[in-house]
C-alpha cells in the first residue's frame, strides 16, 4: 500500500522528524489559497503513487499564490509518471545547502530490512548505485532488535558528513523505528535536505506498507483503490482482479496456475482478457469470480482450467455452475480439470452442461482462443 | 527438505477445519504424523493423533523431524518461533498472508538456530510412495508416481499441473518441493537446486517459477555448475508491470523480476526453457531421460 505523500510525511512527523509546513489541495483555488497560508515561496507537488516525479514534470516552483494556483491548473488532470493527477502538495520551499539520500527497505534476497544512504541525494538511487556502486551506503539490520543511533552513526563512517552526522544518524535510526512500527516494505527520503545551519529536513517522503499486514494499522489512511471499475469491484468483493486487454476470460486457481494459464493464451495464439485469482481460501468464490470476469464486455470466450491442490476442483465448480446458470450467458467455454475433487467436479461439468473438459490443458487453450477468434 | 518416509511430523494447528482435513490424507498416504498442537486443546486427538497444548510439550512426548504450520497469519509468527525455540529443524509454513516483518524475524531466528523454514504460503513437499507434508494431492497417481524428475515450485497450483504432466509423459518425481509464493521466503530455487543435485535419487530436475524478485536468476548461477539437467518453466509471461499477479512476491516492478528477463537468465546458465507446461516431457526426453524403472509400466 503506497502512501500518498501528505500522509508519509504527517507519519515522519510524528515520529520526530522534521518536514516543510504545507497542505493538500485538489483545485487550483485550494492550490492558491495553501501557498497564501504558507506565506512564503512554495513547492507544488503531484501527488501520484510513483516515483520520479521530478522527471515527469510533477513537481513545481511558485513564488506567489498566483503561481501556485497555475501550477496547480497544470498539474490537476495531468498525467505524471502513468498515473492521473487527482491531488497536489503545496509546501514551503526549503533552503538546501545539500541533498542526501535516505531508506530503509525490506531486502528479499537478503531476508532483512536494509538501511541505504547516499551523500548523492535527489536523483534515482538505483541510477546511483548502477553508476557508482560505492556511493551508497548499504547495511543489513537485524529485525529483531532496534537500530541504535551509535551504529547509524558508525554506519555513516566515512560519508563526510561532518558535524551534521549526528543529525543525520538521528534520523536513519528514526526512518528505521518508522519502518518497524508502520510494518513497511520500505520508507525513503529522497531529497533528505541538509539546511545551511546544519538543519535535516525530509524534502519528500515515500512509505509503502506491506499489505498483508494493514489490516493491523488500523491507524494508518487507506487510499482509494486504484484502477478499473471492475478491479475497484473485485477488490470490494475481496478477489484479486486484474484487467488486461485481450478478449479471452481466464479462470483458473492459484496465482502461479492462472499466469501460466494466461501465458498458455499468448502462446496459441489468443489474448487474455484478465488475471483473476481463485486459489487459496478464495477456491469457495467461484460464483463471484465468474460474474466479474463476464462483466467485462470484451470476453468472447472462456476459458476454466483448474488443477486442483488445496483448492477442491468439485467445489469451485460447483461455484461456478451456480453463477453460470443464474447468468445464462451465450459464450463459448472449454475446461481443463485436474487435481483434488475432479472426479466429481468433471462429472458435473458433463451432466449440467453437456460439456465434456479437455483432457489437456493445451486443448482447451486452443479451444477458447479459437472460438474467440471466430467470434471477433 | 526432501522427506523421507520415516519424517516425523508435528502439524501445528492440528484442530483447525483445514488441518485436520490434511492430517488425514497425509495419514492415509502412510506419513508418520506423530502429534498436533492446538493451544488450550491439549489432551484431545485429530484421527488418532494427540494433541499437545505447545510444542514444547509435543517434542518431550517424542521427538519431530518436521513441523507443518496450518495456523492464521497474525499467529503464525509465534507459531513458527515455538517450533524453532524446540528444537524442530524443518518448519514448513502453509500460510498465506503473513506480514512480511514477521516472517523476517522468523528467518532470522532460524538462521540463529540452525533451523530451516520452507515457505511461507507454499504447498508442502512430497516425495511420492513415501511420505508428504502440506496440501498438495500426494496420493493421486496421475500427478504424483515415484521416478526420478526434482520439482521446485513457487506455486501449488502450476506445480500439480507440472506434475500432472510429467506422469502424463511417462516419468515420476524423486520429490516436490513448494517453496511459496511470498517475495521473502525461507528456502529459494537455488536451496532446493542444491539438495537436488546432492540427491541420489534425482537424475534432472523440473524448476517452476514466476515473476517477481531474483529466486530464479539466482538460480541460474548455479545451473552451469550442476552435474544434472535443469528444465525451467516461468509463469506470468503475459504479465503486465506494476500489478501483483496473486502472490505476494509476483510483481514486475521497476523493470525487474520480468519473466523474459528470469526465461534469459536461466537458458544463459544452461536450463533448457520451456513456454507451457506440456513442453517439459518432451525437452526431459530429448535430454535423454526415460521413464526409467520406477516410472510408468
Amino acid at each position: 500500500m503506497f502512501l500518498e505523500e501528505g500522509a508519509a510525511k504527517a507519519i515522519l512527523a510524528r515520529a520526530g522528524v522534521r518536514v516543510p509546513g504545507g497542505a493538500r489541495a485538489t483545485t487550483a483555488d485550494e492550490a492558491a489559497e495553501a501557498a497564501r497560508a504558507v506565506g512564503r515561496p512554495v513547492v507544488v507537488k503531484a501527488q501520484v503513487p510513483a516515483g520520479r516525479r521530478g522527471k515527469g514534470g510533477g513537481i513545481r516552483f511558485a513564488a506567489t499564490p498566483d503561481d501556485a494556483r497555475v501550477a496547480a491548473q497544470d498539474l490537476l488532470g495531468s498525467d505524471v509518471s502513468g498515473f492521473r493527477v487527482d491531488a497536489v502538495r503545496v509546501e514551503a520551499r526549503v533552503d538546501i545547502a545539500r541533498e542526501l539520500y535516505a531508506a530503509v527497505v525490506t531486502d528479499a534476497a537478503r531476508r532483512c530490512p536494509v538501511l541505504l544512504f547516499s551523500t548523492e541525494g535527489g536523483v534515482d538511487i538505483e541510477e546511483t548505485f548502477a553508476v557508482r556502486p560505492g556511493a551508497v551506503i548499504q547495511r543489513p539490520l537485524d529485525i529483531r532488535r532496534p537500530l541504535e543511533v551509535a551504529e547509524a552513526e558508525a554506519a555513516l563512517g566515512g560519508a563526510g558528513l561532518g558535524p551534521a552526522a549526528a543529525g543525520v544518524a538521528r534520523l536513519l535510526s528514526t526512518l528505521y523505528a518508522v519502518y518497524r512500527s508502520t510494518d513497511a516494505d520500505l520508507v525513503e527520503v529522497n531529497p533528505l535536505a541538509l539546511e545551511p545551519g546544519g538543519g535535516v529536513v525530509a524534502l519528500d517522503a515515500k512509505v509503502v506498507i506491506d499489505d498483508a499486514a494493514v489490516g493491523r494499522h488500523p491507524e494508518l489512511p487507506k487510499p482509494a483503490h486504484a484502477g478499473t471499475e471492475l478491479e475497484r469491484r473485485g477488490a470490494e468483493q475481496g478477489l484479486l482482479f486484474v484487467e488486461l486487454d485481450g478478449d479471452v476470460g481466464v479462470l483458473a486457481n492459484g496465482a502461479g496456475l492462472t499466469m501460466a494459464t494466461m501465458d498458455a493464451v499468448a502462446h496459441f495464439g489468443g489474448r487474455p482478457a484478465n488475471f483473476l485469482e481463485i486459489g487459496g481460501q478464495n477456491y469457495r468464490r467461484a460464483t463471484e469470480a465468474l460474474g466479474l470476469v463476464l462483466a467485462n464486455p470484451r470476453v468472447k470466450s472462456l476459458l476454466v482450467n483448474l488443477c486442483g491442490a488445496y483448492a477442491r476442483t468439485d467445489v469451485i465448480i460447483e461455484g461456478f455452475l451456480a453463477g453460470w446458470e443464474a447468468l445464462a450467458p451465450s459464450l463459448p467455454v472449454a475446461f481443463s480439470i485436474h487435481g483434488t475433487g475432479e472426479a466429481r467436479a468433471i462429472e458435473l461439468v458433463k451432466a449440467r452442461l453437456g460439456i465434456t473438459p479437455c483432457d489437456l490443458m493445451d486443448d482447451a487453450v486452443r479451444a477458447a482462443v479459437e472460438a474467440a477468434r471466430q467470434r471477433s | 527438505m526432501i522427506l523421507r518416509r520415516d519424517a516425523r511430523i508435528l502439524v501445528q494447528g492440528i484442530t483447525g477445519r483445514e488441518a485436520s482435513f490434511w492430517t488425514e490424507r497425509m495419514l492415509e498416504y502412510g506419513a508418520r504424523v506423530v502429534a498436533g498442537v492446538s493451544p488450550g486443546k491439549a489432551g484431545q486427538s485429530v484421527s488418532g493423533v494427540p494433541v499437545f497444548g505447545s510444542v514444547r510439550d509435543a517434542v518431550t512426548a517424542g521427538p519431530v523431524d518436521v513441523s507443518v504450520l496450518f495456523v492464521p497469519p497474525m499467529a503464525a509468527k509465534g507459531a513458527a518461533l515455538e517450533a524453532i525455540g524446540a528444537g524442530v529443524k524443518l518448519v514448513v509454513v502453509l500460510t498465506e498472508h503473513i506480514p512480511v516483518h514477521d516472517v523476517m524475524a522468523v528467518l532470522a531466528e532460524a538462521r540463529d538456530a540452525g533451523a530451516r523454514v520452507v515457505g511461507p504460503n507454499c504447498p508442502g513437499l512430497v516425495t511420492p510412495g513415501e511420505t508428504f507434508v502440506g496440501i498438495m494431492p500426494a496420493w493421486a497417481d496421475n500427478i504424483f508416481r515415484p521416478g526420478e524428475i526434482g520439482v521446485v515450485s513457487r506455486s501449488g497450483s502450476l506445480g500439480t499441473l507440472v506434475c500432472l504432466n510429467l506422469v502424463r509423459d511417462g516419468f515420476g518425481e524423486s520429490a516436490f518441493v513448494g517453496i511459496g509464493g511470498d517475495a521473502v521466503n525461507g528456502t529459494s530455487h537455488l536451496d532446493v537446486l542444491r539438495a537436488f543435485e546432492a540427491d541420489t535419487r534425482t537424475r534432472a530436475i523440473v524448476l517452476v517459477g514466476e515473476v517477481g524478485g531474483g529466486m530464479e536468476e539466482e538460480a541460474a548461477e548455479y545451473v552451469p555448475r550442476m552435474s544434472k539437467p535443469v528444465v525451467a518453466l516461468v509463469a506470468g509471461q503475459a504479465a503486465p508491470p506494476g500489478k501483483r499477479m496473486g502472490h505476494a512476491g509476483a510483481i514486475v516492478s521497476g523493470g525487474k523480476g520480468s519473466a523474459a528477463a528470469k526465461m534469459a537468465a536461466l537458458a544463459r546458465g544452461g536450463a533448457r526453457v520451456v513456454d507451457v507446461p506440456s513442453r517439459i516431457g518432451p525437452v526431459l526426453r530429448e535430454l535423454g531421460l526415460s521413464a526409467g524403472p520406477r516410472g510408468r509400466p
